[in-house]
C-alpha cells in the first residue's frame, strides 16, 4: 500500500506518563515521527497530541488502534493531509545588520508575509506561519544570507469533519449514572 | 475472621478513618478482597511491610525467593483462581526483577497489580540510593502504570489498578509508591473504582455483526474454530460449548486455550500451531469459515500469514479492538465479551453436524498417530520419551490436574498429549515463552486452587533458572507436584541446531547438579527414574504424596517435538519428521 502523509490526533487526559507510552507504540514498530505537538484541546483538563507520520492506511489503523488502547487516551483519529487545515510556524533569527546591507532581505520578508516579531541592535527575529511548503521556501531565501538561528515546530491541524469528543465524554457520564 | 475483618476494614464502607499511606495500601488490598499477596521486602516498601506485620491473619504474605517468582506466583494465582494477582516489591532491583512478570501477563492478558516501594519524592530524579525510574521501565508491557507521591491519592490509585487489571481484556498494572507517601498519614476512605471515562473495557457488539458472523456459519460447508484463552477470561466455557455443539463446529485451541473445552469432547480436533496437530494445521488452509474465537493470531499459530487460510472467510470474535485486523483481516469481526456474544449468537445459528467434514480431521488424526503420536506416548526403543511421563500423569490423574508447564519442548509435549477435564487448569507462559515461569507459577497455581492437583512439568534449563523458589514451596508447605524432564540439554534450542543450524550445538548441553539432593536440601521428598519399567509406579507415588514432592525423570537426549510448522512457512507445510 501506498505512504501518505497522516495526521493523528489524540485526546487525552492530563498525564505524565502517557507521552512515554504513546512515544513507545511508535518506537517498537521503528516508526520516525515527522512531527509531534502537545497541547490543550476545546475541552476544559483534556489535552491532545498531533502527530504527523508518514505511513500506510493499513499502517495508520492499526497505529491508531494501539493509542487508543491506552487507558487514558480518550480517542485516536487519523486524517490525511486533504481531509484537514494545518499549519507551521517557524522562527528564524537573523543578524540587524543584514537589513541594512542586503536591501534585497527587506523584499523577501515584505513578499514572505512573514512577521517580525522582535528587532534589536545586533539581531532580528522572523515568524512564518504556514504550509511546510511555504516555510521550506522562506528558509531557502533567506539562507543564502546566514541564519544565526532556525527552528520550525510540529504541524498543527484542525479536522475539517467534527471530532466527537464532548458527546464521547457525555456518553460516559450517562452510562456511569445507569 | 470474620469478626476480625470487620473490625479492621473501617473506612473501606464509605466511613473515614486517620491513617498512613501504608496501612492504606493494606486496607485497599483488603477492601478489593485480597487475602494473599506475593512480595519481597526491601527498604523503599517497608512501610508497608510494617502494616503487614499488623495485618498478616487476614492478608497472608508469601515471601518468594526472587521477585521474578512473586510475579510468576502472582499470575499462577490469578490464572488458577480467575482473581487479581498481586506481587509487592521494593524500588530499583526489586522493581526491575519484577519486569520480566509483568511482560510475561501483559502478552498473555493475565490480571496483576504489583505495588512497588521508591526512594521518597524529594529525591526522586536524584540517582538515589535504588531509585529506577520503574514507572519509565514499565510502561511497554503495563496496562496502566501510575507513580504515587503524595498518600491521599492511594485509595483511589488502588482502585483504578484493580479495576483496569480485572476488566475487559485483563493485564498487568504497576502501581509505584514513594517512601514518603507510604509513611504520610491522611483520611482514608476507600471507594471500589466503577469506570474510567477514557477507557471502555468491553466494546458494545453489533447486532448486524451476529446476523452477519450467523449468515456465514450457517452457509459453510467446511467451518472451523480456533479458540485461545479469551474462553477461559470471559468465563465463556459453558457458551463455548453450546455454541459449537449446536454448529457443528471442530474447534483447535491456541495453547493459552487449552483446557477450555474438555480434551475428550469428540468436537475438539487439538491443537493449533508451530508443534500443533497434524488435522488443524493443515485444515486451516482447507477450510471454508475460519471463526476465531478470543485468540489474537500470534505468528506461531499462523505462520506465514501470505499464506495463512486465505481460502476461507474469517469471522473473529474478539474483546481488544486493537487485534481485530492486526494479523489476519476478519470478514466480520464480533466484537465483545465472547460469553455474551456466543450467547447472542446461538439463537441465530442453525443445528448442524459436519461429519465429513470432522471425518477429514479423523483422517490426518490417524497419520498423525502412526508417525508421529505413537512413537512418542508408546515408545519401544530405550530412553523415556517426554510425552509417556505425560501419559502417565494422564492415567493417574484422568485428566482432573492442573498442568503448569515451563517453556520449551516439555512445553509442547504436555500440550499436547495432557488430558483436561476442567478449565483454568493448563498454566503455562505462552506469549512471552519465559524459561523459569513454571516453579513459581506452580506456586500461585496451587494456592489459587487448593482443593485440585497441581503438577509442574518443567526442563532442566528453566528449572535452573528460578530454582530457589523450592524454598517458598517448602516454607509454605505446599503440596505441589514437581516434575523435572531431564534431557541435560536446552532442548527446544537443540532441536533447532539440528534441524536447522546443522546440528551445530553451541551452548545447549548441560551438566546439571544433583536435582534429588537439591530438593532434599530443601526437605522436598524426591525421587528420579530413569526406567521404563520405573515410571508408573513413581508417578503414582508422586501423586499420592500428601506434601510437595519432586520427580527427575531422566528422557532421552536428543528427543525431537513433532509435528513442527518451520519458522516463516505454512501451516499446511507442517513436517512430521
Amino acid at each position: 500500500m501506498e505512504k501518505e502523509n497522516y495526521t493523528i490526533s489524540v485526546y487525552t487526559e492530563n498525564n505524565i506518563g502517557l507521552l512515554n507510552r504513546i512515544s513507545a507504540i511508535f518506537l517498537k514498530r521503528h516508526i520516525n515521527l515527522d512531527s509531534m505537538t502537545a497541547s490543550v484541546s476545546e475541552i476544559k483538563g483534556v489535552f491532545r497530541f498531533t502527530i504527523v507520520v508518514k505511513m500506510s492506511e493499513e499502517q495508520v489503523k492499526k497505529i491508531v488502534g494501539q493509542i487508543e488502547k491506552q487507558i487514558e487516551v480518550i480517542k485516536a483519529y487519523y486524517h490525511r493531509d486533504d481531509e484537514t487545515i494545518y499549519q507551521e510556524t517557524a522562527l528564524f533569527k537573523i543578524d540587524s545588520k543584514l537589513l541594512f546591507e542586503e536591501r534585497q532581505i527587506q523584499n523577501v520578508i515584505k513578499e514572505s508575509n512573514a512577521n517580525i516579531v522582535t528587532v534589536t541592535p545586533e539581531f532580528f527575529v522572523l515568524e512564518k506561519t504556514g504550509r511546510r511548503k511555504e516555510v521550506e521556501a522562506l528558509y531557502d531565501k533567506l539562507e543564502p544570507y546566514g541564519l544565526m538561528q532556525f527552528v520550525r515546530s510540529g504541524r498543527i491541524s484542525i479536522s475539517k469533519e467534527k471530532m466527537h469528543i464532548s458527546a464521547l465524554l457525555e456518553s460516559f457520564n450517562e452510562e456511569e449514572l445507569a | 475472621m470474620e469478626a476480625q475483618t470487620q473490625a479492621n476494614t473501617k473506612g473501606t464502607a464509605g466511613e473515614t478513618v486517620r491513617i498512613t499511606g501504608a496501612e492504606a495500601v493494606i486496607r485497599c488490598l483488603l477492601a478489593e478482597g485480597v487475602d494473599l499477596i506475593y512480595g519481597y521486602p526491601g527498604g523503599a516498601i517497608m512501610p508497608v511491610y510494617d502494616e503487614l506485620y499488623k495485618y498478616q491473619d487476614q492478608l497472608h504474605h508469601v515471601l518468594t525467593r526472587h521477585e521474578q517468582g512473586a510475579t510468576h506466583a502472582a499470575q499462577g494465582f490469578a490464572r488458577t483462581s480467575g482473581k487479581v494477582g498481586v506481587a509487592i516489591a521494593t524500588s530499583g532491583p526489586g522493581a526491575t526483577n519484577l519486569v520480566t512478570g509483568i511482560a510475561d501477563a501483559q502478552i498473555d492478558s493475565t490480571p496483576m497489580v504489583c505495588i512497588t516501594g521508591q526512594v521518597g519524592s524529594h529525591l526522586l530524579g536524584s540517582d538515589a540510593f535504588q531509585e529506577t525510574d520503574i514507572i519509565g521501565i514499565s510502561t511497554p508491557v503495563t496496562k496502566w502504570n501510575h507513580q504515587v507521591t503524595k498518600a491521599k491519592d492511594i485509595p483511589e490509585v488502588l482502585a483504578k489498578a484493580f479495576y483496569i487489571a480485572r476488566s475487559g481484556r485483563p493485564g498487568p498494572v504497576l502501581i509505584d509508591i514513594t517512601k514518603d507517601a507510604q509513611f504520610e498519614e491522611f483520611d482514608f476512605k476507600y471507594e471500589k473504582c466503577k469506570g474510567v471515562r477514557s477507557y471502555k473495557p468491553v466494546p458494545k457488539t453489533d447486532p448486524q455483526t451476529l446476523e452477519d458472523a450467523a449468515a456465514l456459519i450457517n452457509a459453510a460447508k467446511k467451518p472451523m474454530i480456533v479458540f485461545g484463552q479469551g474462553v477461559i477470561l470471559g468465563e465463556a466455557e459453558e457458551q463455548f460449548k453450546a455454541f459449537i455443539e449446536k454448529t457443528g463446529v471442530p474447534a483447535a485451541w491456541t495453547i493459552l486455550g487449552l483446557s477450555a473445552l474438555p480434551t475428550v469432547h469428540p468436537l475438539n480436533v487439538g491443537m493449533v500451531g508451530m508443534h500443533g496437530n497434524y488435522g488443524p494445521n493443515k485444515l486451516t488452509n482447507e477450510c471454508d469459515l475460519l471463526m476465531a474465537i478470543g485468540m489474537r493470531f500470534d505468528d506461531r499459530v499462523t505462520g506465514n500469514l501470505q499464506t495463512y487460510a486465505k481460502q476461507a472467510k474469517v469471522i473473529h470474535f474478539e474483546i481488544d479492538p486493537a487485534e481485530v485486523d492486526k494479523n489476519v483481516i476478519a470478514d466480520v469481526a464480533v466484537m465483545g465479551n465472547v460469553k455474551n456474544t456466543l450467547a447472542k449468537i446461538l439463537p441465530l445459528v442453525s443445528e448442524k453436524k459436519h461429519e465429513a467434514w470432522l471425518q477429514e480431521f479423523k483422517d490426518y488424526d490417524a497419520i498423525e498417530f502412526e508417525k508421529v503420536i505413537q512413537n512418542e506416548l508408546h515408545p519401544t526403543k530405550e530412553g523415556l520419551s517426554m510425552a509417556e511421563v505425560i501419559r502417565n500423569i494422564n492415567e493417574v490423574t484422568g485428566g482432573d490436574q492442573i498442568i503448569v508447564s515451563d517453556v520449551g519442548q516439555h512445553q509442547m509435549i504436555a500440550c499436547r498429549y495432557a488430558e483436561f477435564t476442567k478449565s483454568k487448569s493448563n498454566i503455562t507462559s505462552g506469549g512471552l515463552g519465559t524459561m523459569g515461569f513454571a516453579l513459581p507459577a506452580a506456586i500461585g497455581a496451587k494456592m489459587g486452587a487448593m482443593d485440585r492437583e497441581v503438577i509442574a512439568i518443567i526442563g532442566d534449563g528453566g528449572y535452573q533458572m528460578t530454582i530457589q523458589e523450592l524454598g517458598t514451596i517448602f516454607q509454605q508447605k505446599l503440596p505441589v507436584k514437581i516434575v523435572v524432564l531431564n534431557n541435560e540439554f536446552l532442548g527446544m534450542v537443540r532441536q533447532w541446531q539440528e534441524l536447522f543450524f546443522e546440528n551445530r550445538y553451541a551452548s545447549t548441553e548441560m551438566t546439571n547438579p544433583d536435582f534429588v539432593k537439591i530438593a532434599e536440601g530443601y526437605h522436598i521428598e524426591a525421587n528420579r527414574v530413569s526406567k521404563r519399567e520405573d515410571l508408573k509406579e513413581a508417578v503414582q507415588k508422586m501423586i499420592k504424596f500428601d506434601g510437595p514432592y519432586f520427580l527427575e525423570v531422566c528422557v532421552e537426549k536428543e528427543g525431537n517435538v513433532f509435528p513442527m510448522i518451520p519458522t516463516g512457512a505454512s501451516v499446511s507445510d507442517i513436517r512430521l519428521s
